[in-house]
């Protein structure tokens, strides 16, 4: 039975809810008309609502608990499907393979315009991979990481506004300048710790967002950076719709290369002082890792990412202004991160793949897209702490006893 | 004389206005075992943080030899890091595990001082990060089997009993190759199963020319397995010497307030 105690909670809680959201959901003031029209129906709405709701958590965490007393066991091993199908390669091969063709055909089976949709949710991939070695693997939460997004992108405007540079001449650069600018951002924060570090990165996150609009000899300011040229084909001119479909190659091409990267990285020696770190700093330097070197490799790499990606969405949009690299975008990435699973690749495609075209595709609900990301995460944080896809360990098998031979 | 592998002089720590540790002295010779007792907030654990360079001294000189070698080490305001480096490696009172990574991973993370493969090693994995890699997991297992949890390679490391976790940090810190090994109280929360286990693998350790520093509260672990005591209380030394002249001295039963130091 339900406990009389939770009923009487989640009763408080309605109203307490309906005297929150008192003034926004039951008064409504007419500035034309001057008169004040009380929506008393709305904050029966918002009461049941809330009622049912909290009731509803309360069930679901009760059987919870419930099933996880008697059947534990059963439990895990659903989790632990998916982990397997991806950790057992002739699940991950087969799977990765399809995916993979189906990228390839995408715009030969849809129009330009879910080509095109589907080019920023795969930037999106990217970013999320790059800021997911960043906060994901090695725990430093960077709310800042739109800034080097926007160093990609004004490297490609400005490089080709002044030098005359293409898109991929400064393609690498733009990503190692905003690597540099990773580091030299790193060396004096990266000694602080958590919410600390949040805070300060957010700050330079606005930082670089008010350079770019105040100082306008040198981007000219919020007008931004227009008639930006689109990658070339070895000199070739292209149609609009090739050019689309084209740029849309490129970021395939990229999110297969970041997504070997990331993955070799995650599995080798600097991968795992990432995760150490992560856990326990001390213990990590008392076991002889340079805790600052470790962290700075770590930002730097992500800011690549975001530089790379930074180059491509200028090329992409051919027009760049500072209000394209809000903090709304950082809040962005992090939540595909958060979403998608902390540290684990798949759920990070995931995580972007939901996140961006759920608004896309579900146009009724784009005007709340806010309100959903917000909702989304609470519920997420809530139910699945872990993410979609929860981050697993590699796993070692050794021959009975002589530790000689490692079959891996 | 006999060479020294690590000589404090002089060491003092103060937090504020009080004196954690009040200039205190010791020395460790090649294979020795060497413990550190004293009542609770004598001052222990925070000699260990200055060592290993958690702490910074607040005066006093700490230099490390390595056994094979004449160059003297001054390890004040270096790094823990470097410390570790150098061949003088810890475990944690209070258990400093990575709890969700794996227990060979745990030791692994131990072999990082001792390799050297970076980015470009990670991504193109040519055959020396190969090799290295390698070398990584065999010598990480053998460490393991050493202390008894082969078993439980792939397991995470929170999972493991209380026992096996203080195993663990122990294989982990003999993963970066130290000649002297530091233990903060490697018996605390053992069942005499348990203990039993930890005074052979201690052996072990020291029979391979390993060098023992060892904080430990049960007695008689300390008075079989150590060839010198230091004892400390209030932060100051008030006694060293072998198990017998300890045991007799009365300034030490006298802190411990009339404990059992036999028992
Ligand atoms: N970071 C610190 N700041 C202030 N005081 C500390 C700190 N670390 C230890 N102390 C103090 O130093 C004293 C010795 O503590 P500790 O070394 O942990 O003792 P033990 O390990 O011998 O039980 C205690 O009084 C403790 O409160
Ligand atoms: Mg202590």
């Amino acid at each position: 039975m339900f406990p009389v105690k939770e009923l009487k909670r989640s009763f408080l809680i309605s109203i307490w809810f309906s005297f929150l959201t008192f003034p926004i959901m039951v008064i409504k003031v007419d500035a034309i008309e001057r008169v004040v029209s009380w929506r008393w129906e709305n904050m029966f709405f918002i009461a049941f609502g809330s009622f049912f709701i909290s009731i509803l958590t309360k069930v679901y965490f009760l059987r919870k608990e419930r099933r996880t007393g008697r059947k534990k066991v059963n439990r895990e091993l659903t989790e632990a499907f998916m982990q397997r199908i991806l950790r057992e390669p002739r699940f991950l091969y087969p799977l990765s393979l399809a995916v993979l063709l189906f990228a390839l055909l995408f715009p030969a089976l849809f129009s330009t315009y879910q080509t095109n949709i589907m080019t920023t949710a795969l930037m999106y991939v990217v970013l999320g991979l790059g800021l997911n070695v960043v906060v994901g693997v090695a725990g430093l939460l960077d709310l800042g990481y739109v800034a080097f997004y926007a160093v990609g992108a004004y490297s490609y405007a400005l490089l080709n506004l002044y030098f005359d540079m293409g898109f991929w001449a400064v393609l690498p650069l733009g990503g190692l300048f905003a690597a540099f600018l990773g580091i030299m951002l790193g060396f004096p924060v990266l000694r602080l710790r958590g919410d600390y570090l949040a805070i300060v990165t957010l700050g330079f996150g606005e930082i670089i967002r008010l350079v770019l609009e105040n100082w306008s000899a040198f981007s000219q300011g919020p007008s931004g950076i227009a008639n930006i040229p689109r990658p070339g084909f070895f000199g070739m001119e292209m149609s609009f719709d090739s050019g689309i479909v084209y740029i849309y190659y490129i970021v395939v091409a990229l999110v297969v290369f970041t997504i070997f990267v990331v993955n070799r990285l995650q599995d080798s020696r600097l991968g795992r002082a990432w995760l150490a770190l992560r856990e326990d700093e001390i213990a990590c330097q008392a076991m002889g890792i340079d805790k600052t070197r470790t962290k700075l490799i770590a930002f730097s790499l992500g800011a690549f990412w975001a530089g790379l990606v930074g180059v491509i969405f200028a090329a992409k949009t051919t027009f760049v202004n500072p209000a394209s690299f809000t903090f709304l975008e950082s809040a962005i990435i992090l939540s595909i991160v958060v979403l998608g699973g902390m540290g684990s690749i798949v759920g990070v495609i995931f995580g972007a793949l939901i996140l961006i075209l759920m608004p896309e595709y579900l146009r009724a609900l784009s005007e709340y897209r806010m309100l959903a990301f917000g909702g989304i995460l609470v519920v997420m944080m809530v139910f699945k702490p872990d993410g979609i896809i929860s981050n697993v360990r590699r796993s070692y098998r050794f021959k009975k006893q002589p530790a000689k031979d490692v079959i891996e | 004389m006999t060479k020294t592998i690590l000589n404090v002089t002089g060491l003092t720590k103060n937090f504020g206005g009080i004196k954690a540790i009040d200039n205190v002295d010791l020395d460790i010779k090649p294979g020795e075992i060497v413990a550190l007792i004293g009542p609770n907030g004598a001052g222990k654990t925070t000699f260990f943080n200055c060592l290993t360079g958690i702490y910074t001294p607040s005066s006093g000189d700490i230099v490390l030899c390595h056994p094979n070698s004449e160059k003297e080490i001054r390890l004040n305001g270096m790094k823990p890091n470097k410390i570790t480096e150098q061949g003088m490696a810890r475990t944690f009172q209070n258990i400093r595990l990575f709890p969700t990574m794996s227990v060979l991973e745990n030791v692994m993370i131990g072999r990082h001082c001792r390799t050297h493969s970076l980015i470009l090693g990670a991504i193109f994995r040519g055959s020396a990060t190969r090799r290295e890699e390698r070398e990584i997991v065999d010598m990480s297992y053998e460490i393991l089997i050493k202390v008894g949890l082969q078993k439980e390679v792939n397991e995470e490391a929170r999972n493991l009993s209380y026992g096996a976790q203080r195993r663990l940090e122990i294989a982990r810190a003999l993963a970066t190759e130290p000649f002297l090994l530091l233990l903060d109280e490697p018996a605390a929360g053992m069942n005499p199963n348990e203990t039993e286990d930890l005074v052979g693998l201690i052996k072990t350790i020291c029979g391979e020319g390993q060098s023992i520093l060892l904080i430990e509260h049960d007695m008689k672990l300390v008075m079989s397995l150590s060839d010198r005591i230091f004892v400390m209380d209030y932060g100051k030394k008030i006694a060293q010497g072998t198990p017998e002249e300890v045991r007799a001295n009365p300034a030490v039963i006298k802190a411990y307030l009339g404990e059992d130091v036999d028992a």
